[in-house]
């Protein structure tokens, strides 16, 4: 018989805020342990929570980010469970009362799209992180009581591949709203994986097995890799699988059973008498929607079909989000956008990223550390984005070769005149006056008879050799396209 | 004997340079090593640091200032958080935790003034009604020391009847500042739930603690409340409504005061003849002071019993699961966490907080919450709505605090349900989340123990308790009889 | 009894509590007295009745996300049984 794959995912992704959900200690990553800490996070006897408002709007961006429902009530419960990294040993979350459901993530998968539904983006807090010892733990609570946001998903995932690609595309969406830095090495977004296995076609499903605390995409697409074969391969040598809870074992490549639904956790939620029901009004969701953003498909989409950039282009655009505004500025009347993408792919991205690395080199010598160190950006350049598309402009006119534009470039990037200025002052027009060029062209000829002979006998590569030539004696002003077409008759005469 | 002022007269007397705080000071720590062996209301006592704040509030009443509780000594329940003294809750499993904070009513009778001393017994974690609860032995009743004192707040009582101090804070989560003010003869008041911040206060029961003034006198309770009353963005169920200027409300008058008799309180098996007939003679008093008393039904108050210990065990199985030996507190080592839970609680906590930890979390489990939980707050709702309905007719309700007067030690404490029916007429005022207050109104013959009035007012209506209560006090002697104490 | 029963070893590892067996026995008898009491709750009618979660209602309390000093880790460790480089130490987790 054949089998698919069921999957369903719970993605925690810590929010960007200044300070903790409950408390003001800040919400940063790395500090010495248990720095960031107070008599609120700590779970000291007395204290109360006060939510961060920043951290609901947030979670109500998600929502509208992802297509969800904002109900008219949101509440907060405890779930209690002991656990060394859980200060008050229940964790405050959103139960059966969220901030957000019922939505959608659309993405690109295997050539086409694809869509999966979320039940949820709810609002919780983050716990304390364990360090392993050779024979004891102990608790940093850094992290306890940072904003999380756990994104459901619905069982609508079918391999491995669909739930890296969503995973990706969830981050993406995360990232551009300004929601998450989605750091995985800060461990920023972790994952629980809900996968069953059952009968191809069919309508019910198989016993839920989780995957719990993946930190990484592609652990997850590994885990399932392993997972789905190995609960196929139990059905098809006639075993039963119980609802269960593994973990994955990232060296071993494989999954290893915690514990069975006998052993689940009673987590008696019950409302958070410390914290009031949240009312969204229509002036507060109005603030919170003026802070949507165009989603990165959406934006991929968009740049394919205005600028009619090829897919390439505009998924650069998609994941640097400045460099895409730069772009469609810099494109703005632009008679040919696609050419102005080029530049500023090509050429700026390029020139900006020796000009960085240059100024690491620099500043790392004068012995400073990373975070202190200060870049040239797309902000800081001296020309203005329409500077690029005059140009482009230039060029497009056949007032510049493309070797002219790039000296052109350079000294814009240096100096931030404008080009025509720097044309003018360098005499870099190109060349189109026939009469000089004619004379330029049989000089060229003349001294290139190996391969004007070859021309003849009909090498028509060899034309480009001859071409050269004449450009160097323009010092890169001859238009090239005339040039061509005055070789081309004088030889076949 | 400065010990023996009220409030009133020591900020009077202070302003007026005839004493300084330092003296004041001085005679209440001289009563506590006098009477405190024999009644147990403190816990502890940090001396050079209550003389320190003494005299920052001389100089501070040299340089002019002027203020409601400049200079008085006040003592509070070991569940209040001050920063850099012990917080212990009457509990084992926090007698060495030292507060890192000061709770928000701290830093306001700091800010008035007051000079903070004492950490005053209780039962464990607020969760009793005699204070025999308390790891550190049980606090005595000042009028006869075989009986219990009342609780949770006992020791406020105790300290504040024995004149050990000026006036007193406790917290109250269902009954635990009315009951033991009433079976030691003082006044008390349990705020409307969200007047009073509760950050600070280790919570037993959150939707129902409210943190309240213990005093000699109405006036003084009313000081005190306005001292530490108000909204505090560290406690989000506070409630922004404005603090009034409680003492103006004492106006002497009851004209046109309609006073609510509840039919099921009068009426309740085990009512003590002698408790019943001091209140009814209260009533009396207050008809011919000028109010009208109308009987009135609270018809769900039988449930109230069922309903609290339902909603403040489910609570406080949550609250209290912070202790577990791993960042504050007693620990008793396992060889794992799970083991290391297990003993540190299994030999921290009393029977009382372990019986109803228990219960609250089988309250909440898988399969019973509907059963339990869900229904008691739908009970909850039905008490509160039976409040609110009486006061659209009535300004006031007036009780008596307590079924009986002190009882014995040993008496119930083998009989927890015994011991829970005893708080029937304190437990709905926390349900409802309506203001209550009790003060004295009389004494039974042989032995002699005081007899409390409980007085509930509509949400944030303190000042109608308040006004009746004083001019009920002004009109009587029984706030000036003191418990022989040799 | 026929009343109501609960069965205390489960609920006391459920909160975590270790009893001994004296204990298991009186909490156990106590509490199956108090639940018989609380039966009395199933006789109301409490069909379309809201549940009370807050004695007063308030919505939409917040606090602007704002970043506040901490306390230092001396502060933090100060009261923990078990401190080590900055930790609170526990018995080995294991899963």
């Amino acid at each position: 018989m054949e089998y698919e794959a069921v999957i369903g995912l719970e993605t925690h992704v810590q929010l960007k805020t200044q300070s903790k959900m409950w408390c003001g200690c800040a919400n940063t990553f790395g500090s010495p342990p248990n720095t960031n800490v107070c008599p609120v996070c700590l779970g000291m006897p007395g204290v109360l929570p006060v939510a961060n408002e920043e951290a609901l709007r947030l979670t109500v961006l998600t929502g509208l980010l992802l297509n969800c429902e904002i109900p008219a009530r949101a509440k907060f419960d405890r779930k209690n469970y002991f656990y060394p990294d859980v200060a008050k040993n229940y964790q405050i979350t959103q139960y059966d009362q969220p901030s957000t459901r019922g939505g959608h993530v659309d993405f690109e998968f295997q050539g086409g799209m694809a869509r999966v539904r979320i039940t949820r983006a709810h609002l919780e807090e983050d716990v304390g992180k364990n360090n392993h010892f050779d024979r004891n733990s102990g608790v940093d609570f850094n992290r306890a009581g940072v904003p999380l946001l756990e994104i459901v998903s619905e069982p609508d995932l079918t391999s491995a591949d669909m739930a890296y690609e969503y995973l990706n595309a969830l981050k993406d969406i995360l990232v551009y709203g300004g929601i998450s830095d989605c750091d995985m090495e800060k461990g920023m977004v972790r994952c629980d994986v809900n996968v069953s296995v059952r009968p191809k076609g069919g309508t019910g499903l198989g016993a839920k097995i989780e995957i719990k605390n993946m930190n990484s995409f592609s652990g997850v697409r590994r885990a399932l890799t392993y997972e789905i074969p190995r609960q196929i391969e139990v059905l098809q040598g006639g075993g039963t699988l119980i609802q269960s809870t593994r973990r994955w074992d990232d060296a071993g490549g494989i999954t290893e059973e915690m514990r069975t639904k006998e052993h689940a956790h009673d987590y008696r939620y019950f409302p958070e008498p410390d914290l009031m029901p949240f009312e969204p009004t229509p002036e507060w969701l109005a603030a919170v929607k003026s802070r949507m953003v165009e989603l990165p498909l959406a934006r991929k989409q968009r740049f394919m079909k205005t600028y009619e950039l090829p897919a390439g282009d505009a998924e650069v655009f998609k994941n640097d989000v400045p460099l895409g505004h730069y772009f469609e500025t810099a494109a703005q009347g632009a008679a040919n956008p696609k050419a102005v993408a080029n530049w500023v792919i090509n050429n700026l991205r390029a020139r900006l990223a020796e000009t960085q690395a240059r100024e690491i080199a620099e500043q790392e010598s004068l012995g400073l550390e990373r975070s202190d160190m200060t870049f040239t950006g797309l902000s800081d350049l001296k020309f203005p984005p329409q500077a690029l598309r005059d140009l482009v402009g230039l060029v497009e006119n056949q007032t510049l070769s493309s070797s002219a534009a790039q000296q052109v470039f350079v000294e814009m990037f240096e100096t931030g005149k404008a080009p025509a200025d720097i044309v003018q002052e360098k005499g870099l027009a190109q060349v189109s006056d026939t009469g000089a060029l004619e004379a330029l062209c049989d000089e060229a000829i003349a001294a290139n008879p190996g391969p004007a002979a070859d021309y003849r006998s009909g090498k028509l590569a060899a034309l480009n050799r001859i071409k050269g030539h004449v450009m160097k004696l323009s010092q890169g002003k001859a238009n090239p396209g005339l040039v061509g077409e005055i070789l081309e008759r004088k030889l076949r005469a | 004997m400065l010990n023996t002022l009220t409030i009133s007269e020591t900020t009077a007397r202070l302003q007026r340079r005839e004493i300084s705080a330092r003296e004041v000071l001085a005679a209440c720590l001289d009563q506590v090593r006098r009477v405190d062996s024999k009644l147990h209301a403190f816990l502890a006592l940090d001396e050079p640091d209550a003389l320190a704040q003494a005299e920052a509030a001389d100089k501070r009443i040299a340089a002019g200032e002027q203020g409601p509780l400049l200079g008085v000594p006040i003592a509070l329940k070991d569940v209040i958080a001050v920063r850099h003294q012990r917080l212990s809750c009457g509990s084992r499993i926090l007698e060495n935790f030292v507060s890192p904070y000061d709770a928000t009513v701290t830093g306001k009778l700091r800010a008035a003034g007051a000079v903070i001393f004492g950490r005053l017994n209780m039962d464990e974690f607020a969760m009793g009604s005699s204070t025999e609860n308390s790891a550190f032995g049980p606090s005595r009743n000042p009028w006869d020391r075989e009986r219990i004192p009342g609780g949770s707040s006992g020791g406020s009582a105790v300290a504040v009847a024995a004149d050990q101090c000026i006036a007193a804070l406790g917290s109250d989560t269902g009954g635990s500042i009315r009951q033991p003010a009433a079976l030691c003869g003082c006044v008390g008041l349990k705020p409307t739930y969200g007047r009073v911040s509760r950050y600070g206060l280790v919570a037993y029961a959150s939707s129902l603690d409210q943190i309240g003034p213990f005093a000699k006198r109405v006036r003084d309770a009313a000081v005190l409340l306005g001292a530490i009353s108000g909204y505090d963005p560290k406690d989000s169920t506070s409630v922004a409504q404005p603090v009034p200027d409680y003492s103006a409300a004492l106006t002497g008058s009851l004209r046109g005061l309609r006073l609510g008799l509840p039919r099921e309180y009068f009426a309740a098996g085990g009512l003590d003849p002698q408790v019943k007939a001091a209140v009814d003679a209260a009533v009396d008093k207050l008809r011919e002071l000028g109010a009208e008393p109308v009987e009135i039904s609270l018809p769900h108050t039988d449930y109230a019993v069922a309903t609290y210990y339902i909603i403040a065990t489910a609570e406080a199985s949550a609250n209290l699961a912070r202790f577990d030996g791993v960042r504050y507190g007693l620990r008793v080592d396992g060889k794992d966490p799970i083991e290391l839970y297990g003993n540190t609680r299994g030999q921290g906590f009393g029977d009382e907080v372990k019986r109803r930890i228990i219960l609250g979390t089988y309250v909440l489990s898988s399969g019973y919450y509907d059963a339990y939980y869900l229904r008691a707050q739908k009970v909850r709702t039905l008490i509160r709505r039976d409040f609110l309905k009486a006061f659209e007719t009535v300004d006031a309700i007036v009780t008596p605090a307590t079924p009986t007067v002190a009882f014995r030690l040993g008496e119930k404490s083998q009989d927890p349900l015994q011991m829970y029916l005893s708080d029937i007429f304190t437990l709905s005022c926390n349900l409802a989340g309506i203001c209550g207050l009790s003060l004295p109104c009389g004494f039974t013959r042989s032995p002699k123990l005081p007899i409390g009035l409980q007085l509930l007012g509509r949400p944030f209506g303190e000042e109608t308790l308040l006004r009746v209560a004083h001019t009920y006090e002004q009109a009587t002697g029984w706030h000036v009889q003191k418990p022989a104490l040799d | 009894m026929a009343g109501a029963h609960m069965d205390v070893t489960d609920v006391a590892h459920l909160a975590r509590i270790r009893l001994t067996p004296a204990e298991e026995q009186t909490l156990g008898r106590q509490l199956d007295q108090i639940l018989d009491y609380m039966e009395q709750l199933k006789g109301l009618d409490v069909s379309g009745v809201e549940p009370t979660a807050h004695p007063f209602p308030l919505v939409n309390v917040m606090r602007p996300d704002e970043a506040r000093p901490s306390l230092s880790q001396d502060e933090a460790l100060r009261n923990a049984p078990a401190p080590a480089n900055g930790l609170f130490m526990v018995p080995k987790i294991v899963e």
